[in-house]
């Protein structure tokens, strides 16, 4: 359907931030059948004027909950991949904890097939590590992989067994594809609904505390230390679990770390804010503020070199509960890129290219993937961003099924105005276009 | 005051005037006939999802004493239990006119959420581990009987303050009307960030009860056995147990209360439950003044905006 002109764009005087290729420069783009090209080969372009606006190649979240196939109440791979081009992402990739589980090659090629069908975003899917995340038998790694899957993960089912651990961890070096833990002791974080601490015990709410998830990264390290696998640990929020990574990264294992926007931006106050409305309820908790500094000290360090969204949607009937019943989750992709605007750049912490590294590079080399960033034959897949715009989250708003957010009300600075996927625009003007 | 959900919300201010209130309507409790007819017309539920016959009967008379009508809503046979939702069932209640909902729940923070979405008063009458308003109010209105004042009395509150709802209640009013807490249980049932609040925290019961002008004794669940919190229940009691030889390392004169009901010979012996110094029945019967006295404030018109 795409005619000539739509096939050439220009986009004028743009801020061009690039850490692929570490650069950051005011600059035209040209985009020609689908990917970038040299301004010698451009003919007959559609201009953009996008003076005042960035552009960022192929923004990665790497940690996303698309619930399809089996809960597509909650979102299906079509929301999701809605949701993923609004909030600016051309890159995904989904958690495999659906109904069925993710453990079997055809549902991996299903998922990327249906993506491309979709055309919304790129759909890397994440297999289970063990059999429907029983945690008792490995899936079928090397058949996933070979089926376009890029890492491992029972995610929302920690993995305990430590011989099953150190087995996956065992295979992952063999594959090139990282084993990514949610970590968490399940009998030391048993029925805790938040973090454990001064705010849980006023308001009588069950807490986890912090070493239920630490306890668990400090055991993977030695097992990553043990078998020379790639591990990467999911939505990383406690003290101790830092120590571990940086106990990791001084004996030069395989070892990475995200954390979760919601995690950089919100404290364990917001359960109390919010008047025990479950919108604040997540897994990992929402942490204090002196763990939240640490997270975001450990960021600027370079000790977590990725930040996902551990998009969690889920339907309102099921977060219309009360605390303890509700279910885990924050519908986190659309607010991504306002969110860490707001601790990173408001703040002056970090510089727009080191910044935006966190969701390009940063997930592209723990998965092991080799996207060159914006040279002329690259896939044009970037973002148009303007950092100036303010505006308030409204989940009602959003393209995500899952209107599950605690940021409901927030001001924040800073849009995806655009996303293009292989050189078509996704979205204009928070329009997704399909 | 629009609901009665926690004391935490309240200031010394407000819980003295609900005592004093409260003293009130105890000497209505003195009358042969009780029944006035502050709320006549008006109508109350009482939605109850966990068992307590002495919490819901106490608000009932309560409410009858002043001349409402009132209606018990229990979990079991309810449509909660045909899938529709707690906040279902409130709102249709309020479509139905009722003044008022008191409500006991399981999961913390209930009361809270349901007030956000009611337009009547809701009152908490229990909430999972969190608080339980009435029951600090009509601690407070028995020690300020006992003692003559609040102020500058040492409370120590003892057994699994953690899971209590009624611990959180009394340390808000305690504190409000400047009395001095210290908690003392077993460390797995003990709160340690309460020092932030003001409160002496010691796993030592010499220590939490030395100089002590009353004592709380927290009723033990006993699944925490079972939950591997604590070792044995005799453990429990030899180290914590209000017994006639533990009770000497507090004041000569130290007053006993006890939310209820007791595990006699866990948390406390029945010789000193039975003794003068006592103060459980009062309690009881300060349950139902202090009820009044809520429901009055909430209904019976002298509201302060
Ligand atoms: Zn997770």
């Amino acid at each position: 359907m795409t005619n000539k002109a739509e096939t050439c764009w220009q986009i004028q005087n743009v801020r061009v931030i690039d850490p692929f290729r570490g650069i950051d420069s005011v600059e035209d783009v040209f985009v020609v059948n689908g990917q970038i090209a040299e301004r010698a080969t451009a003919t007959d372009c559609r201009v953009i004027n996008a003076r005042g606006l960035w552009l960022v190649p192929r923004l990665t979240d790497m940690h996303v909950h698309f619930r399809d196939p089996g809960l597509e109440y909650k979102e299906d791979l079509f929301s999701g991949s809605q949701a993923a081009a609004a909030g600016g992402f051309t890159v995904v990739c989904t958690m495999p904890n659906t109904r069925p589980v993710v453990d079997i090659p055809s549902l991996i090629h299903w998922q990327i097939t249906r993506a491309n069908e979709i055309g919304l975003v790129h759909i890397l899917p994440i297999g289970a590590i063990s059999k429907g995340q029983q945690g008792s038998e490995l899936a079928d790694l090397y058949q996933m992989a070979e089926a376009g899957a890029v890492g491992f993960s029972d995610d929302g089912h920690p993995l305990v067994d430590s011989r099953i651990m150190r087995a996956a961890l065992s295979y992952s070096k063999t594959l090139g594809r990282p084993i990514i833990q949610h970590a968490e002791d399940p009998l030391l974080a048993a029925g805790g609904v938040m973090h454990e601490g001064s705010i849980s015990h006023q308001l009588g709410l069950a807490g986890a505390p912090d070493e239920a998830e630490s306890v668990m990264v400090w055991r993977d390290v030695e097992l990553a230390g043990l078998t020379g696998g790639i591990l990467h640990v999911a939505h990383i929020s406690s003290p101790g679990s830092l120590e571990a990574l940086d106990y990791a990264k001084r004996r030069g294992l395989r070892v990475s770390a995200e954390v979760a926007p919601h995690h950089l931006f919100l404290t364990d106050e917001a359960v109390r804010e919010w008047n025990y409305n479950p919108v604040t309820k997540v897994n990992p908790p929402l942490r204090p503020d002196t763990t939240r500094q640490l997270l975001i000290q450990a960021v600027i360090k370079g000790l977590i070199t990725v930040i996902a969204s551990d998009h969690a949607p889920h339907h309102e009937d099921e977060k219309n509960q009360s605390y303890k019943e509700a279910p885990f989750g924050i519908s986190g992709l659309e607010t991504f890129i306002g969110t860490i605007f707001r601790v990173f750049l408001d703040a002056g912490l970090l510089s727009p290219l080191h910044l935006f590294r966190l969701i390009t590079v940063g997930p592209q080399d723990v998965l092991g993937l080799d996207y060159p960033g914006l040279i002329p034959g690259a896939s044009a897949d970037l973002t148009l961003i303007d950092p100036q715009v303010t505006w308030t989250v409204d989940g009602q708003q959003f393209y995500s099924r899952g209107k599950n957010t605690p940021l409901q009300g927030t001001k924040l600075k800073g849009r995806p105005v655009a996303t293009m996927l292989d050189g078509r625009f996704t979205m204009r003007d928070q329009e997704v276009l399909v | 005051m629009r609901d009665l959900l926690t004391l935490e919300s309240l200031s010394g201010q407000d819980i003295g005037d609900l005592l004093d209130l409260a003293q009130n309507m105890a000497e209505i409790l003195d009358r042969p006939i009780k029944k006035v007819p502050t709320l006549r017309g008006k109508s109350i539920v009482n939605l109850f999802f966990e068992p307590s016959t002495r919490t819901r009967n106490s608000f009932e008379l309560a409410a009858k004493y002043l001349s409402a009508d009132v209606i018990n809503v229990q979990k079991s046979g309810s449509s909660v239990e045909k899938g529709e939702t707690l906040w279902d069932t409130a709102r249709n209640l309020s479509q139905m006119a009722v003044d008022a909902v008191i409500i006991r729940h399981q999961v913390s923070g209930v009361p809270q959420q349901l007030a956000e979405i009611l337009d009547i008063p809701v009152i908490n009458a229990g909430d999972g581990s969190h608080e339980h308003p009435t029951q600090g109010l009509l601690d407070a209105l028995t020690l300020r009987q006992a003692k003559g004042h609040v102020a500058g009395l040492k409370v120590a509150i003892v057994g699994d303050v953690l899971h209590s709802r009624v611990a959180r209640s009394d340390i808000w009013a305690l504190l409000a009307l400047g009395a001095r807490v210290s908690i003392v249980g077993p460390p797995s049932l003990l709160p340690s960030t309460y020092e932030e609040l003001g409160v002496e925290v010691t796993t030592d019961l010499k220590e939490a009860l030395a100089d002590a002008d009353a004592i709380q004794v927290l009723r033990l669940q006993k699944e925490r056995q079972s939950t591997g919190e604590i070792p044995s229940l005799w453990e429990y009691r030899l180290r914590w147990g209000i017994t006639r030889k533990t009770l000497q390392y507090a004041k000569p004169d130290a007053v006993v209360l006890h939310p209820g009901p007791q595990n006699r010979g866990v948390e406390i012996d029945s010789d000193v439950l039975d003794s003068s110094r006592s103060y459980i029945l009062q309690q009881v019967r300060n349950g139902v003044a202090v009820r009044m006295a809520v429901l009055f404030r909430l209904l019976g018109g002298g509201h302060d905006e």
